[in-house]
């Protein structure tokens, strides 16, 4: 599943659902929904392949394409993106993700619980580490990440209806977005 | 619906959503606003990945506000990467020690 499904949550995702034995199909549509966000991460990214990037390039490009890699190569400076600076940081995640998961099963037994959970927190170290100094840069990542943040938030806490977190993350990323788009709209960046 | 099969679908289902755009989008002309929008996703959507997934990633999320915290500060301070993910852990592993 890791070879083929190259998508973190998905996989624990799927594996705990094969554990329960949940339907096929059901899983399935977890998977859709749960990774449909990248859909508006390669929306992004396409903007900014150079102009004669051919299509099974493009679409080379894009099975890499997760939460990480597109944190890391959409904050980068440079106004177009080769497609072969992506193939190189989709090679290293993905190699990385595989050894990771050999190291991780290793390590699981000598990391003490309490640093293990610490690590937990490291993606999201990540996340802010790529966030914070863009935000300092540039007035709409400040208006588009703190309106994604207020819906996301939002959508988590209210108590009228249960969400699943990837159309939470959609759906905060497109009225977040949608409105920076609005409100930063005589500006050039 | 053997095992293998679903796992062949999972890949479809995740790998379609994620070329289409890649493939289809990239020489296409749209307006200026739309432009702006698929500009600003990667903030919007590093927002939503960040709040509340972070809060809640350790127990207890006072641990994990810490930590989130302390990487901001770092990041505003304009630290490397590696500087504000090691700030950041150490942080929630010595709050976790604490707390």
């Amino acid at each position: 599943m890791s070879l083929i499904v190259f998508a973190g949550a998905a996989q624990f995702v799927g594996a705990g659902m094969f554990g329960m034995g949940v339907g096929g199909w059901e899983i399935v549509l977890t998977t859709f929904v749960l990774n449909f966000r990248h859909f508006l991460m390669t929306s992004s990214l396409s903007r900014r392949l150079p102009d004669n990037t051919t299509k099974s390039q493009s679409a080379l490009a894009a099975f890499g394409v997760t939460d990480e890699t597109f944190a890391v190569a959409s904050m980068s400076r440079d106004e177009k993106l080769a497609p072969s600076y992506l193939y190189g940081l989709n090679f290293t995640a993905y190699t990385a993700w595989a050894a990771g998961t050999v190291a991780g099963v290793m390590a699981g037994s000598i990391l003490g619980d309490t640093l293990k959970q610490s690590l937990t927190f490291g993606l999201y170290a990540l996340f802010i580490g790529l966030l914070v100094p863009e935000m300092k840069r540039a007035k709409p990542a400040v208006t588009a990440a703190l309106c994604s943040m207020a819906v996301s938030g939002a959508l988590y806490f209210q108590p009228f209806f249960k969400m699943g977190s990837g159309w939470m993350i959609v759906s905060a990323t497109v009225v977040g977005s949608f409105i920076a788009a609005v409100l930063h709209g005589d500006e050039n960046e | 619906m053997s095992k293998l099969n679903i796992i062949i679908l999972m890949a479809l289902v995740t790998y379609i959503p994620r070329m289409l755009p890649m493939v289809f989008l990239k020489n296409m002309r749209l307006a200026p606003w739309l432009n702006r929008f698929l500009r600003f996703i990667p903030y919007a959507s590093l927002g939503a990945l960040i709040f509340p997934g972070a809060l809640f990633s350790v127990n207890p999320p006072a641990a994990a506000a810490g930590g989130i915290i302390v990487s901001a500060v770092m990041g505003l301070m304009g630290r490397s990467l590696i500087a504000v993910f090691a700030s950041g852990v150490a942080a929630v592993y010595i709050l976790l020690l604490i707390i």
